[in-house]
């Protein structure tokens, strides 16, 4: 009797031990340990303009290259055009799904901070940074070009009465907006780094602060 | 590292990494397991709590933020009006993710005491049922509010 039931548990963990073998995938199947991704691009140098004789039109080459961040995922998911962020590089819809809120950081029982911390929170990959928040909706980026961000955040009505000093400030020093180059887990940083973005967007306005055109993608 | 904030009213003291989320110190350390762990990853609500009265999301929430702040739980919420309106409704199935619902729930009122029901869909978005117990939640808030 002892017999037939030890013989039994062998039966019965020889099952156990079947099935567990056909739960593991394969290893070809297994998705490696997501790298860190380190680079989102280069951005040109200032002086990598300066063969452009025309100023008027060096300084549209300069904000058309400052364009590559402005227009990329890590910035424009946070200026959307509408009432709920984006998220990843095809900029889908923030999952949860939230909305910006009167003051553009939610809603009273669900704010960004709820959720966003002061830095980015690398094993839940939730990505933070102080002030987390969505851009005002007149400063939505998402979807546009390069020459109508351009116009856009020259207009002080669009761009919180900010001067261009005080744009060249907020791209040189703002800590939301060091984050696209920090973003954490495997996000693809904003090209270049906030200093090479600095540098550009003072060379342009030094230059007149002239916009590209339409044709600038 | 000693960790000094308030839980439910009363101050607590922990010896705890600053950045130990809030959750493992409410319910490894301090012994408050009404707070749930549910995604990790602050996709789910089930461990929502308060902070100074506004919701966080305990799994992801480092303690150090809630240094000489108070924290309210589900503990913490002592007969309030949505805990008696989800006994009345029934409202829970399995029960995992109503803390977190409870919690959303009670910061909304606090903001909106007379809630519409856009309020409380958008307000509880981010609070997942898998028993799918959305009615009786929305029910539940609008009956706490007497709307």
């Amino acid at each position: 009797m002892i017999g037939h039931v030890r013989g039994v548990r062998r039966v019965a963990l020889a099952a156990l031990v079947a099935a567990c073998g056909t739960s593991t995938p394969p290893a070809s199947r297994v998705a490696p340990p997501a790298a860190p991704v380190t680079s989102g691009g280069a951005l040109k140098a200032p002086a990598a303009f300066d063969g452009i004789a025309d100023r008027a039109e060096r300084s549209r080459a300069l904000f058309a290259e400052a364009g590559k961040v402005l227009t990329h995922a890590r910035c424009v998911n946070c200026h959307p055009p509408d009432e709920t962020p984006r998220q990843g590089d095809l900029h889908a819809i923030h999952d949860p799904p939230i909305i910006r809120g009167a003051k553009d950081n939610g809603i009273a029982a669900l704010q960004c901070t709820t959720c966003h911390q002061d830095r980015n929170a690398e094993l839940a990959r939730v990505p933070g940074a102080p002030g987390w928040h969505l851009a005002p909706i007149g400063m939505a980026w998402l979807g546009k070009t390069p020459a109508e961000i351009c116009v856009q955040i020259k207009d002080p009505a669009r761009n919180g009465g900010r001067s261009l000093d005080q744009i060249y400030d907020h791209f040189a020093h703002d800590g939301l907006v060091a984050w696209g180059w920090s973003p954490g887990a495997d996000r693809v940083p904003a090209p270049g780094t906030q200093v090479e973005l600095a540098a550009l967007v003072h060379a342009w306005i030094e230059t007149g602060a002239e916009c590209p055109t339409e044709a600038v993608r | 590292m000693t960790i000094k904030l308030r839980v439910n009213g009363a101050p607590k003291e922990l010896d705890a990494d600053p950045e130990m989320p809030l959750l493992w110190a409410l319910r490894d350390l301090l012994g408050l397991t009404g707070t749930k762990y549910g995604c990790g990853e602050a996709l789910c609500g089930a461990c929502t709590v308060h902070l100074d009265g506004l919701p966080v999301r305990a799994c992801v929430t480092p303690v150090r933020r809630a240094v000489g702040r108070e924290v309210t739980t589900i503990e913490g919420l002592h007969d309030h009006p949505l805990q008696r309106a989800w006994i009345d409704l029934a409202v829970p199935q399995c029960g995992y993710c109503q803390a977190g619902q409870i919690m959303t729930a009670a910061a909304l009122l606090k903001a909106i005491p007379k809630p519409t029901d856009d309020d409380i869909d958008h307000s509880l978005a981010g609070n997942i049922c898998r028993c799918g117990t959305y009615v009786r939640i929305r029910a539940a808030v609008k009956k706490a509010a007497g709307v």
